[in-house]
């Protein structure tokens, strides 16, 4: 389980290295994010939260059933406030999504 | 390496939950007065004081709460009293824990989650507007962004200050009085020797001390925070501060692989515990936190396992609505069931996570009195760093966050004068540089061995000589006294290694450090398991050789201190029935 960043979207805004519970992201001399230890991933997704161009997505890795899942989130306009859209995109090319709104809480 | 020299009133070491609630509670706006949002945690007579919060990554996420959390597990619903909190927690640890600690915290869980609501943390309301609560003590909410939350409430206090990516490795005691502490900057190449009047360990507890469930690529895929590596538990341990209750290990009972909490299942759909025969079993080993996990281990072992949260046959509403909640806070089994079969097609299997040191769930941390005082004096602990009061949770931390920050500024008003003046000397700076240097320089050692020595390969030793020998995972919890001292004996010789370690650059030096850490904690945890010559709880401390509970020689404390090197054991008699206040005798 870690994470993966698409360079070629990063626009090098260091949010991602803030929030990292571990300090695990860092910012290359082009002004981009890579994890330098990723390997110590605890998998919180708070670097996937706070990107502002979803450049991060994340993955279980094959020792604990990830089959190719790509996940991360994007922030998009609900009927009232923002909602938080995760995108899974599967290994056979679909992708699934849900809708979690901030100002509702969790049924359980 | 830059030297950088501070001074502040009051040092809070860890921006987690407890200790950016403590930074909270003494703040105050230019005017000396609280803030409106801070109306009823704040401590008016803090204006003035200068608070300085040191944090090893940034508080915005740091700690327990990064991913953010499901539910506040300890709430006194309408109809409870604190009173019945501390009877619960009581009986869940079988008498071993404070009455006074507990007390105080129950006291206050109501008081602090409407504080965070008005912070902004969403909790779900009936149509009356009452909160929603899951079963006796929790309350539902939204808390994906708690940390940032509180996070924000740090942020607007004029007088707190915040240092992120500082790691906080030594106290500076002098006649076991903490005058400050030091630490280095893991990013800006800077060391830090910081003079504080009094100061608060809210470091969390300790994580990676056991191999843990998957150590191959996904390691880190734990429950508890990695990088919560027990730095504020050694750095006591090192001077002398008493410790309580260690061999009250925390084992979760969790979602196989993804290590995703249980709860949510158990109690969102009503999920039972069953065995491969379909045998619902939980009943057969009693319901406290020890005994579940136990009931799930002991299953296994007598080959009725793999084990499972029967969850097949629930309805589409509610597996859409486990997958968000979920996603709010173990998105790792949201996906694993997207990508494998989800919960109404296949039941979920559980297991064991490998043993943590945290104060906020059992009762290991630091001995302190009712006022969050450590043994060593100026020093308070607040959070899973503190023992004595198991089943704190959010709130609790939240709480002793509190109540260590009103003891420290009453401490710090009440002996100003005592103080003496720049306590931390040039020469103490020097050796810590020149031990960091060592590791900064060292090439990789003159021997072969040596040059391929790395903290990973050493964490793993360590971690593989605790599952073996100090009850792991492996051995089903199980420990005997011959184990132990072949455990010790282990974390002995990788101690040895340490000095041989070399780092590029500070963040690799912490890695050093936390091993460090995570060695000395060991050490405490095998002295700790065996001196209690019982088995008071299953899986928790299961001693082989003592497999029964003595309740007359062990309904007790076991306490311990370093003196000349050794650790010494010390038995407390419990405090009393509706005990509320203890105070230590220095
Ligand atoms: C995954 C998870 C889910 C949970 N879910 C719930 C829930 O749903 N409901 C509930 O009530 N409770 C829950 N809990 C329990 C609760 O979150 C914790 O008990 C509580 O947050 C602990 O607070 P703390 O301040 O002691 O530790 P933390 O919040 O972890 O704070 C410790 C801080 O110290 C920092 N630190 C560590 N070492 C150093 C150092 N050497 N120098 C500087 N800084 C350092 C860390 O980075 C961290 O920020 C959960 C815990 C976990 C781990
Ligand atoms: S998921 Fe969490 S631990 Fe992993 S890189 Fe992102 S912020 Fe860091
Ligand atoms: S948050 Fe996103 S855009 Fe910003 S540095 Fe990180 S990866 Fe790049």
């Amino acid at each position: 389980m870690s994470i993966i960043i698409d360079q070629g979207k990063c626009i090098g805004c260091g949010r991602c290295h803030d929030v990292c519970p571990g300090t695990l992201i860092k910012i290359n001399e082009n002004k981009k994010a890579f994890i330098k230890y990723p390997k110590d991933c605890w998998g919180c997704t708070s670097c996937i939260k706070e990107c502002p161009v979803h450049a991060i997505s994340f993955f279980l890795g094959e020792d604990i059933g990830g089959k190719g899942c790509k996940v991360h989130t994007e922030k998009v306009k609900g009927e009232k406030n923002d909602i938080v859209r995760w995108f899974f995109e599967l290994n056979d090319g679909s992708v699934k999504t849900i809708d979690i709104d901030p100002k509702e809480s969790n049924k359980y | 390496m830059k030297i950088e020299r501070l001074k502040t009133d009051l040092l809070i070491i860890g921006g987690g939950t407890a200790g950016c609630y403590a930074a909270i509670t003494v703040a105050s706006n230019a005017a000396g007065k609280n803030t409106a949002e801070n109306k009823g945690a704040g401590v008016q007579d803090a204006a003035g004081l200068k608070i300085l919060v040191v944090e090893k990554a940034n508080i915005k996420r740091s700690g327990c709460l990064a991913a953010g959390v499901n539910a506040l597990n300890a709430y006194i619903t309408e109809g409870r009293t604190p009173r019945d909190y501390v009877e619960y927690a009581k009986k869940d640890a079988d008498g071993i824990v404070r009455e006074d600690l507990l007390y105080s915290i129950s006291e206050k869980f109501n008081e602090v989650t409407a504080h965070l609501e008005r912070l902004g943390l969403v909790i779900l309301k009936d149509k009356d507007g009452k909160y929603v609560t899951r079963g006796n003590r929790n309350i539902k909410i939204n808390g994906e962004n708690i940390k940032p939350i509180l996070a924000a409430a740090v942020a607007k206090a004029p007088n707190v200050q915040v240092l992120n990516h500082v790691n906080i490795f030594d106290f500076s005691v002098h006649d076991n009085r903490i005058d400050g502490a030091f630490g280095f900057g893991i990013e800006n190449d800077t060391f830090y020797a910081i003079e504080a009047r009094a100061v608060i360990i809210a470091t969390g507890g300790a994580a990676g001390l056991y191999r843990p469930n998957n150590p191959g690529f996904s390691r880190h895929k734990m429950w508890y925070p990695p990088f919560n590596t027990g730095a504020g538990y050694a750095m006591g341990i090192r001077h002398g501060a008493e410790m309580t209750t260690f061999e009250m290990r925390f084992i979760a009972l969790r979602c196989k692989d993804t290590i995703a909490p249980t709860g949510t299942l158990a109690q969102g759909v009503g999920a039972k515990q069953v065995n491969a025969l379909g045998e619902v079993y939980e009943t057969k080993y009693g319901i406290s936190t020890s005994e579940r996990v136990y009931g799930t281990v002991a299953e296994n072992l007598e080959g009725r396992g793999p084990c499972y949260l029967r969850t097949v046959g629930i309805t589409p509403e509610q597996e859409e609505s486990l997958l968000k909640a979920y996603l709010n806070m173990a998105p790792s089994q949201t996906i694993r069931w997207i990508e494998n079969d989800t919960p109404s097609k296949a039941n979920v299997e559980i297991e064991g996570t490998e043993p943590y040191i945290v104060g906020g769930h059992t009762a290991s941390g630091y001995w302190v009195d009712t006022k969050r005082a450590t043994t060593i004096v100026g020093l308070y602990a607040a959070g899973d760093v503190a023992g004595g009061a198991p089943q704190k949770y959010v709130t609790g931390a939240l709480a002793e966050g509190e109540i260590a920050a009103k003891s420290a500024v009453e401490y710090i008003q009440s002996k100003v004068a005592e103080h003496a003046e720049a306590t931390i000397k040039e020469g103490e700076i020097e050796n810590h540089i020149a031990e960091i240097e060592k590791f900064l320089g060292k090439q990789g050692g003159n021997t072969a061995e040596a040059r391929s020595e790395s903290v990973e390969r050493l964490e793993e030793e360590m971690q593989a000589a605790m599952d073996a020998y100090a009850g792991g995972i492996k051995t089903g919890y199980r420990y005997s006294e011959n184990q132990l001292a072949v455990a010790l004996k282990e974390i002995e010789k990788i101690e040895a290694r340490v000095g041989d370690l070399h780092a590029d650059d500070l963040q690799e030096v912490m890695y050093i450090y936390e091993l460090k850490e995570r060695l000395t904690v060991c050490k405490s945890v095998i002295a700790h398991l065996a001196a209690r010559h019982e088995t008071r709880w299953h899986s928790f401390a299961e001693n082989t050789d003592y497999p029964e509970k003595d309740n007359e020689r062990f309904r007790k404390y076991v306490n311990s201190r370093l003196e000349n090197g050794k650790i010494k054991i010390i038995l407390r008699e419990l405090t009393t029935e509706g005990q509320r206040n203890y105070e230590h005798h220095h």
